[in-house]
């Protein structure tokens, strides 16, 4: 044992006055800021050392590579699962005069074609599955051909041998039916989960501080809103980290897997989708804090927090499934839970005006300052009451 | 010295707090004694700001109570509590830099604590990893490490084993000694009456008794007596008979009585010496202990 003496900082000076000023050399009152930013950092350094975050993140990270890597390999493959294969019989002739497999060859990269002796070999190919049909000679129609294939008819190899009519449309969408639904996906999909998690998180950390009672000895020293600003303010970077970090792969993969154009397009959308969801996060984080803070169990995040999940939730498949119509995205946009996907969605489509996302933003900070208001009044109200659920009635009144 | 004066608190229309006043003084350690829900907690709460007082106000020398003041009190709240996942020395270290230390003051400050405590080899470890009495001591850490100018415990000894009892008394007096007020609950009466300076009973929400040990032991000494004789056949029943007596407890030569004036006693007394079969063996006031103040108080 050590003849350390625990001394008392600033005791035994004449009265209060003296005693803060002789203290004031080893501590300084704290601005809220000051304290909300201790505990930021406490919230970062805690989640960055937790082998099960860092494990998590760089699955998402490698989720979001592989998925534009493989978006990237198929679209330049021209669809999904390679070039078809057909087989040929050498010599035959189509009712033009032209081979058949000169024909496809024309059609580009899409067809692979082996060409054999007769029709016996090539039906022997298809039953083989090593070809997905064979064309031959013959047949009345006025191709005069026959496609063979096993059990359905192969629509790719169909459609390039048909006599299509000329196609003009007045009112061309620029951007393909998939590629949107893969965007409403992408966007979905990153704010959904990264909301999700981080949303999780902030109810762990809310509810550990209260389980284990250590709130109490913070409260004692930090308000319970600076206190709740922290762990906003400290999941919010780690989850703009990680969208960051993910936009970024994305960016770097479509550049890698050639689809710059692409990117390019996305562009204004992606930067939208970083602004909105920094604050849509803080949104949902700062609801999460809030009902987290009723409960006393870790267990009971799950149903406490229901609310605030299908919040996140429903605009999510709402924006999935309805990623091709405008009226049903131009709304959501507006929602503040949806924003963040919609909004970029529709950037994207360039169905929304400069403007437009401006609006949004600002409905979306109005919903923040009317949530957190609310939130830390539940939050202040209940972070104290252990044991039993607080109603939600008796947390807003206090 | 900090000043309680006049607080009141209901939760819902249960009154727990009803005027509480009282002084801990510096330099001295003052207890805080009271049944299961007398108000102990609740009183230390709003002592600390983490609850809010109906009525009432604190001072600390004569100036009311502020939030820069709170913030640099030690508290050790009844409900143990720090991150479990989190090492010890870290959680120190974040803690002191809340109360508005530099990390370098809070880390200097955070080691020296754990060699006083006896807990420098288990700096670095989580606190779930340490023993029950350990993470006891890693909790009065926590109340220490930003070198508070007051200290208010709840509970500080119990759960701790008697080793670390005299490790913690140790550090508090040594707190104490340097002029600052501490201020504990417990409700274990005997540590309480070994330890304290000043006592304050607090029981339905009300301050029932309070002033030094010795100040409160004389205060309630009363006029009980014991008398104890010697001799085969001793026998005490006699003192029943005595004008300005009331006999409580009679045991062959033993006798305690409440007598109604200090001449009564006398003539108690006197009467023993006369009695020729039987010498007398003692005759004294009762001093009460803490634990028979406290039940005298609290009915």
């Amino acid at each position: 044992m050590s003849d350390t003496q625990i001394r008392p900082a600033g005791v035994g000076g004449a009265g209060g006055a003296a005693g803060g000023a002789a203290g004031g050399a080893a501590q300084r009152q704290l601005s809220a800021p000051q304290g909300a930013w201790i505990v930021a950092e406490r919230e970062i350094m805690t989640r960055l050392r937790s082998k099960a975050f860092v494990i998590s993140t760089a699955i998402l990270l490698l989720v979001v590579l592989a998925g534009v890597v493989i978006g990237g390999l198929v679209s330049q493959s021209g669809g999904f699962g390679g070039p078809t294969k057909v087989a040929t019989v050498a010599g035959d002739v189509a009712g033009d005069g032209t081979g058949a497999g000169a024909q496809l060859g024309a059609l580009g990269e899409a067809f692979e074609v082996t060409e054999v002796a007769d029709r016996a070999a090539a039906e022997q190919l298809v039953r083989d599955g090593d070809v997905d049909a064979a064309i031959v000679a013959g047949g009345d129609t006025a191709v005069g051909l026959t496609v063979i294939a096993n059990d359905s008819p192969p629509g790719d190899v169909i459609q390039a041998l048909s006599a299509a009519p000329a196609i003009e449309l007045l009112d061309p969408s620029e951007t393909s039916f998939m590629l949107g639904y893969l965007i409403a996906m992408g966007f979905g999909m990153v704010f959904y989960m990264t909301a999700m998690t981080f949303g999780m998180t902030i109810a762990q950390s809310v509810v550990e501080e209260k389980q284990t009672r250590i709130v109490e000895i913070l409260l004692a020293t930090i308000s319970a809103r600076t206190l709740l600003a922290g762990k906003i303010l400290g999941n919010s970077i780690l989850a703009l980290s990680t969208v960051v970090a993910a936009l970024a792969l994305a960016s770097v993969g479509m550049l890698a897997t050639g689809q710059d154009i692409l990117l390019g397009e996305l562009g204004t959308a992606l930067i939208w989708f970083g602004i909105l969801f920094a604050f849509g996060f803080v949104l949902v984080a700062g609801l999460y804090a809030a009902s987290a803070a009723l409960v006393s169990r870790q267990e009971d995040i799950g149903s406490v927090s229901s609310p605030v999940m299908m919040l996140v939730m429903i605009p999510f498949f709402l924006i999935i499934i309805f990623f091709d119509n405008p009226q049903v995205l131009a709304i959501m946009s507006y929602v503040p839970f949806s924003a963040p996907t919609a909004m970029p969605m529709r950037l994207y489509f360039g169905d929304a005006a400069w403007w437009e996302p401006i609006v949004s933003l600002a409905v979306l900070l109005v919903s923040i300052v009317v949530a957190l208001w609310i939130g830390s009044r539940i939050y202040e109200n209940s972070i104290m009451r252990t044991g039993a659920r607080v109603k939600l009635s008796e947390a807003i009144k206090g | 010295m900090i000043e309680i004066s006049g607080i009141s608190r209901s939760f819902g229309d249960r009154l727990v707090l009803d005027d509480v006043s009282f002084g801990v003084e510096g330099g001295r350690m003052t207890g805080f004694v009271g049944a299961n829900g007398a108000g102990k907690t609740t009183t230390m709460r709003i002592l600390l700001g983490v609850l809010s007082a109906d009525r009432g106000a604190v001072s600390l020398d004569g100036t009311e109570l502020t939030a820069a003041d709170r913030a640099r009190f030690g508290y050790m709240p009844e409900e143990r509590g720090l991150y479990p996942k989190m090492a010890v020395l870290d959680q120190l270290v974040y803690l002191g830099r809340l109360h508005g230390m530099s990390t370098g003051a809070a880390r200097t400050s955070a080691n020296e604590l754990l060699v006083r405590l006896g807990l420098a080899e288990r700096a670095g470890d989580t606190l779930e990893s340490l023993s029950l009495g350990n993470q006891q001591r890693a909790q009065i850490a926590a109340a220490l490490v930003h070198e508070p100018i007051a200290l208010v415990l709840d509970e500080p000894f119990s759960g701790l084993d008697p080793m670390a009892v005299e490790v913690v008394l140790g550090v508090l007096q040594d707190f104490a000694a340097n002029g600052a007020p501490v201020l504990f609950s417990s409700h274990q009466l005997d540590i309480v009456e070994r330890l304290c300076d000043d006592v304050v009973v607090i029981g339905g929400g009300k301050i029932r008794a309070q002033g030094s040990r010795e100040g409160l032991r004389a205060e309630h000494a009363g006029r009980v007596f014991e008398l104890d004789l010697a001799g085969a056949a001793a026998d005490a029943g006699w003192v029943r008979e005595q004008p300005g007596v009331s006999v409580t407890h009679l045991d062959g030569g033993f006798a305690r009585f409440e007598a109604d004036s200090e001449a009564a006693a006398q003539a108690v007394l006197a009467l023993a010496v006369q009695q020729e079969s039987t010498a007398v063996r003692s005759f004294a006031p009762v001093t009460p202990s803490l634990a028979q103040i406290f039940q005298e108080v609290i009915r």
